[in-house]
């Protein structure tokens, strides 16, 4: 009886160092994965243009809210460019607008996906600003564009469970569409509502600053576009570039500085009610 | 072709990209499901661990309830995700400053620690079943209690001592992996009706309520299908500690709300708005009044009075179901409240709830009924109840009467 006891003990004690050793194992080999993970974005450096390397840059966004005319031409390009959906409800980049009435303390806001406007429009696909103000008397009224704020702290990056989302070294946030699961966290997180979730592909998607572009020495589309200079990108790493004369030129903004997110969307013209 | 999306009416000022709501019904129901199991282990727990011996009638079974819900935790979230094949990236590559990355561990760790403390739980019965059954049945039961029949003192010692150890465990594993979803909300700065240090608190709280009201409601429900006499003592404690956690419960959500009102941020009108105006009824009606005043005067009148036999029967299983009610309200009005209001704080939105579709309604009563067609095929392989059971097989009783119960501590 003893030793049958013994041999039954012999064989749990077995069983048990097996399974600690399969534990220590799984547990070595999930310890590494960072680090080959961490391997293998280094060498990934030229994505998405060859011979690019993204620590020659430091990227940034400016936009001049006095210059906009809100003719929306950015938005059009957007979603050309980069595939988004052409609906009222997808977007990487959108205008605000801005109206005081008069005798009126608060801003009445509205964008170009207002049900109001697209009706003007007559199609979700076309962008237009309606003339609902017309017989009112107008204070005070701009438009402000919207887009990623390519944060230096994201709260996209940071809640993103997978990693999914991340920050590049040229200061762009990105999404890597082949990892995201599709849970939305990050739709959650952005206090900006820069994010939207991509149904076709099933992942989120967001401004990449034109990626594909900025690598290979063009402005983003958004940019590109803007017949009157409301949009400014460039290089702060250097002193010339646009984006550094106008930082340098401008006491500039960001939206929801609150938030400790460090946006890297600079803003001048905005107001107290720029949401 | 059909929209893939479905799109919020608004009022005021709202994001563009907000008027779709990322997180659905499904997201109501997966903290909720995972309150019941914080709240039904709790319940087993006072019993394996703080040995209150008035739990003992439903402590295995409050075991199985914990392990169904647990199992079907996931589906909301996979039924949720864009790319459920996808979803072992978060296991495989977990980005760590996530506060949901260590979500799939936590879990995958709290289903192993039921389903092992189950398994001690019921070790001596398996045993006695195998041996009393013959064929297919004998060999699933031999199967499940791992061709191991060794039920000599020693090995009842040995199974007591891990039941032990796995329930102690299990108590901030289980309450640390619902305060953990609490944090997955309360961590977002985003949202104003969700950033709050309170929230994990919240959650937990509203967790015990609703896992000892499902207990309430099960217990009472398979005691009638049984045909067996309900246990007063047992029900009578699960009732106290529903009344209890209940005001506590309320008292917590109060005082966050008035934090909220009081301190009066930027935004506050457009909040003040939305709960006296969309949210009215699912949050002051559903959620404060019928699902949680209404329960707390009936216990509290029931309790005072002393009430018993049949009246207390239907307070009791009224205020349990009516608490059931309320902390999925509470999930709701959190989870689906906090993507209503606008992170422009100028907006309303309107989440309307679709019926079919992967989140549907009709798909989020499939996750909740799922545990429970679950735990029916548990409790009639592995009976929870006392082997005194009356519908138990002679053979089995008989077998089970030469065994002390269960594993259970030894009274004190």
């Amino acid at each position: 009886m003893k030793q049958e006891m013994s041999k039954s003990e012999a064989a749990r004690r077995g069983f048990l160092h097996t399974v600690a050793k399969a534990a220590v194992a799984g547990v070595a080999l999930l310890g590494a994965r960072p680090l080959l993970g961490k391997e293998k974005t280094a060498t990934a450096k030229s994505f998405p243009t060859a011979g690019y390397d993204w620590t020659k840059h430091r990227w940034a966004y400016g936009i001049d809210a006095t210059r906009c005319i809100g003719c929306l031409r950015c938005v059009e390009a957007c979603k050309a460019e980069n595939g988004v959906s052409l609906d009222a409800h997808h977007f990487r980049t959108w205008v605000e607008r801005y109206v005081y009435l008069e005798g009126e303390d608060r801003a009445r806001v509205d964008s170009h996906s207002d049900p109001q406007n697209i009706a003007a429009s007559g199609s979700e696909k076309e962008y237009r600003f309606d003339n609902r103000y017309k017989n009112k008397k107008v204070t005070k009224a701009f438009f402000v564009p919207k887009i990623c704020n390519h944060c230096q702290h994201p709260s996209c990056v940071q809640v993103c469970p997978t990693g999914a989302t991340y920050k590049t070294k040229d200061g762009a946030v990105l999404i890597d569409h082949d990892y995201c699961i599709g849970c939305q966290y990050c739709v959650q997180a952005c206090p900006y509502g820069a994010r939207f979730f991509n149904d076709e592909q099933g992942v989120t998607d967001k401004c990449t600053w034109c990626y594909h572009r900025i690598t290979k020495g063009l402005k983003p589309a958004c940019v590109e576009v803007c017949p009157v200079n409301a949009r400014i990108f460039g290089d702060m790493n250097d002193p010339d570039s646009d984006i550094s004369q106008f930082i340098r030129n401008n006491r500039v903004q960001v939206l929801k500085p609150e938030t400790g997110n460090g946006p890297t969307c600079f803003y001048i013209g905005i107001d107290k009610e720029v949401v | 072709m059909e929209q893939l999306f479905h799109v919020a009416p608004y009022t005021g000022y709202v994001y563009p990209n907000e008027t779709v709501i990322p997180w659905t019904v499904l997201i109501a129901v997966y903290p909720y499901m995972t309150g019941l199991v914080a709240g039904a282990f709790t319940v087993s727990s006072l019993y394996h661990v703080f040995g209150i011996q008035k739990y003992k009638h439903v402590a295995r079974f409050a075991l199985l309830t914990a392990l169904c819900f647990m199992i079907f935790v996931p589906a909301p979230l996979l039924l949720h995700l864009g790319q459920p094949a996808r979803a072992l990236n978060a296991l495989i590559t977990p980005h760590l400053s996530s506060a949901f990355a260590m979500f799939g561990f936590f879990a995958a760790f709290y289903v192993c620690l039921v389903a092992l403390e189950s398994w001690f739980a019921f070790r001596v019965d398996n045993v006695a079943r195998a041996k009393s059954s013959t064929g297919v049945r004998r060999l699933f039961y031999r199967a499940i209690t791992l061709w191991s029949d060794d039920v000599s003192e020693k090995a009842l010692a040995f199974d007591r001592k891990w039941l032990y150890v796995l329930a102690v465990v299990g108590i901030p594993g289980a309450h640390g992996l619902h305060g953990y979803v609490g944090f997955v909300f309360g961590s977002l700065k985003a949202r104003e009706w969700w950033g709050s240090d309170l929230m994990p608190v919240i959650f937990l709280f509203s967790a015990v309520i609703s896992g000892v009201a499902l207990l309430i409601v099960l217990y009472v429900v398979v005691s009638w299908i049984r045909k067996v006499t309900i246990d007063q003592d047992c029900l009578k404690g699960l009732t106290q500690t529903l009344w209890g956690f209940l005001m506590f419960g309320v008292l917590l959500e109060v005082v966050e709300f008035a934090n909220l009102f009081y301190q009066g941020e930027e935004g506050i009108e457009l909040i003040k708005e939305y709960v006296t105006g969309p949210l009215f009824v699912s949050y002051f009606v559903l959620q404060f009044g019928i699902g949680a005043a209404l329960p707390i005067t009936i216990l509290t009148v029931m309790i005072f009075r002393k009430t018993s036999g049949r009246a207390f029967l239907v307070g009791t299983l009224v205020s349990a179901g009516l608490a059931l009610m309320s902390v999925f309200m509470m999930r709701w009005n959190v989870v689906i409240g906090g993507q209503e209001i606008s992170k422009t704080m100028k907006g309303l939105l309107d989440y309307h709830l679709p019926f079919w579709g992967r989140e549907g309604l009709l798909a989020a009563i499939c996750v909740l009924i799922a545990p429970l067609i679950l735990l029916w095929i548990l409790t009639r392989l592995f009976p929870p109840w006392e082997p005194t059971n009356q519908r138990a097989s002679t053979s089995v009783t008989e077998a089970l009467s030469e065994l002390p119960y269960g594993t259970a501590p030894k009274e004190v």
